[in-house]
């Protein structure tokens, strides 16, 4: 076990390097001279121009800039963005409005999602079945700016149970409607993978043994049913929160929510490297570490996998 | 639920009514069956395929002649006057905030998202299948190399990265660049389904007997093993073409998109979002249209999927 936590670290390096170097290589050859456009239309002294140059290793070739950038991260270092903030007090602002919004989407998908598609898996073939199947496949379809507008047009403005967009400080109850849209799609796959996997287990022998030991329908569920199919949703969800975790570009642009998405999309538009680059850099670790996690998780859910042979 | 009752007389069977010769015989007469006939039988059995299939061949009908589906230009004939004005006499579904006709944009707007769309699975296809067959099959450092390239491009959420290179070339936006901009990042997932199904079928008997008897390693992996393991790609391809689909909107809404002059669903939908209050169903049927397309390749790609694995045909 030990021996493969310590592989898949030492795997994750060339990831870690090559996915950095590829986002930077990237921005690096955005049009366009992030410092002159930082003047605006104003005329600009070359000297100064000179020296923000240098300042920023704008000067420097290429490859160096890269491994002074690296260098500063693996310091703690996430460099400084063209408006003079520390892309790390930037990062430290937008990550807990994220995780706010992630925790709250998750926990719509545990609840709606795990919950419809067991009764559906128990319930095959029934109308509940069917019109959850039916329902859930429209979602798959429907992109997420659309989900978006529709519902904040109709919960927002038609009835106006929140508000259309969400307010600097980005608090919980502001959040809930941004989540329940950024949860969606995802209730839509968990409902569609709990009934699979609810319907796979409910045919086990196992499932047959403890109904055949007189034990009632419901206790077979909860404690056969149940907590057997939930490995596969357990690891989804826990992917899923990473995927999260990296923001959603798309609606927190639409409900004006001050998180990572937002923040890098702008940065991006700007042409802002540093903050691009540093985003994107965090947003790669989380979503290793979180990989990590969940083969680790699925490991220790599910008995009959054992890594580290 | 799964209570069936087993009778007893099931467990001894009756031995002169199945003899061993009679369990094994083969019978000369059935047709010869296989996968492929196999799922295309069942999914001719399915209604959603007729759906999806008739809704698929009229989106590409769209695509290639919208000139019979609308006599109105989409762009030279907009009148200020009609700004947001509702359904009027030759035109069913109102105007737009520069006063042109909405059908007509939605029909022209067709073959960018189906070209984008199939532009996207050309390429993940062509790399997913080379890049996965290869690290499946020949494995050791080879499949180390390969599948830490595709954890590079997989780790990266695709439309940032998709909306950092139309930065790049924001002077030369068109439809090749944003089906390379989105296909760049959206093969691994191809290539990963490939090699897990390479890596099954190669340890199969007739890989072994191909081998015993002298065939080339080459003709082994295009000959023997991929024919049984691309099942599980084509699913993948039909609901890549649907996500594609949606990237491309996502990347025209978010504004990194196809230039505004030019005719696609994401286009008119970012451009009506501002009327959302006064003019909603500017935004709601370009998003109808772009959502019944990609429903139909959805549902296509879950029937090919249920008619494929024999497995998923249970839970069904």
């Amino acid at each position: 076990m030990f021996g493969y936590i310590v592989r898949r670290l030492l795997q994750a390096i060339p990831v870690f390097l090559g996915t950095t170097l590829l986002i930077y290589y990237m921005v690096f050859a955005m049009p366009g001279d992030p410092i002159v456009a930082l003047f605006g239309d104003k005329a600009v002294n070359p000297a100064v121009l000179e020296q923000l140059r240098a300042r920023y290793h704008l000067d420097q070739p290429f490859i160096v800039q890269y491994l002074i950038y690296i260098g500063g991260i693996l310091r703690g270092d996430f460099g400084t963005s063209f408006s003079g903030q520390p892309v790390g007090t930037i990062l430290a602002q937008t990550f807990p409005v994220t995780i706010r919004l992630a925790t709250l989407a998750l926990l719509f998908e545990m609840i709606v999602g795990v919950g419809v598609g067991l009764i559906s898996g128990l319930r095959k073939g029934k109308f509940f079945d069917a019109s959850a199947l039916a329902v859930s496949l429209i979602f798959l379809s429907l992109p997420i700016f659309v989900i978006a507008f529709v519902f904040q047009f109709f919960f927002a403005i038609k009835l106006g149970w929140a508000k259309p967009t969400v307010s600097g400080e980005a608090g919980w109850g502001e959040l809930i409607l941004p989540a329940i849209v950024l949860a969606t799609i995802s209730i839509a796959y968990i409902i569609r993978l709990t009934r699979a996997s609810v319907i796979e287990t409910a045919d086990q022998d196992f499932v047959r043994t403890a109904y055949s030991k007189g034990l009632s329908r419901r206790r077979v569920i909860q404690v056969h049913i149940l907590r057997n199919s939930l490995i596969p949703v357990v690891t989804f969800l826990a992917v899923d929160f990473g995927v999260l975790l990296v923001g959603a570009t798309v609606t927190e642009g639409i409900f004006n929510v001050p998180g990572v998405g937002r923040t890098l999309y702008q940065a991006i538009i700007r042409g802002e490297g540093p903050t691009v680059v540093s985003f994107v850099t965090v947003m790669v670790l989380i979503y290793l570490v979180v990989n990590l996690l969940t083969d680790l998780l699925y490991a220790a859910l599910d008995p009959r996998i054992r890594y580290g042979k | 639920m799964a209570n069936k009752q087993v009778s007893a007389e099931h467990f001894v069977a009756p031995f002169d009514e199945n003899s061993v010769l009679g369990v094994d015989a083969v019978r000369e007469e059935s047709e010869p069956s296989n996968l492929w006939l196999d799922a295309w039988r069942d999914m001719r059995r399915r209604p959603m395929f007729y759906i999806s299939g008739i809704l698929i061949l009229l989106v590409i009908f769209v695509a290639i002649f919208p000139g019979l589906f609308t006599a109105e230009p989409p762009n030279d004939n907009c009148l200020l006057v009609n700004s947001n004005g509702g359904p009027a006499p030759g035109h069913p579904l109102g105007f737009t905030r520069q006063g042109c006709d909405i059908f007509s944009r939605i029909v022209h707007g067709t073959s960018t998202s189906l070209s984008v769309g199939l532009l996207v699975i050309a390429m993940t296809t062509i790399l997913g299948i080379l890049i996965g067959a290869i690290a499946g099959f020949y494995g050791r450092w080879i499949d180390a190399v390969l599948s830490r390239m595709g954890d590079i491009f997989f780790a990266i959420p695709y439309i940032l990265a998709a909306v950092v290179i139309m930065s790049v070339f924001s002077h030369y936006r068109s439809v090749i660049v944003i089906s390379l901009a989105i296909g760049i990042f959206a093969w691994p997932s191809t290539a990963r389904v490939l090699r897990a199904e390479v890596l099954r079928v190669k340890n199969s008997d007739f890989v072994m007997a191909s081998t015993a008897i002298g065939v080339s390693r080459t003709r082994i992996l295009w000959r023997h093993v991929m024919p049984n393991s691309i099942a599980p790609v084509i699913v993948i391809t039909t609901m890549s073409l649907a996500a594609a689909i949606v990237a491309e909107a996502t990347l025209s809404f978010l504004g990194v998109g196809l230039p505004s002059t030019f005719m696609s669903w994401g286009n008119d939908i970012s451009q009506a979002q501002s009327d959302i209050r006064t003019n909603p169903m500017a935004l709601i049927w370009p998003s109808l249209a772009l959502s019944i397309t990609v429903l139909a390749f959805i549902m296509m790609g879950e029937v090919i999927r249920d008619a494929l694995d024999p497995k998923a045909r249970a839970t069904r």
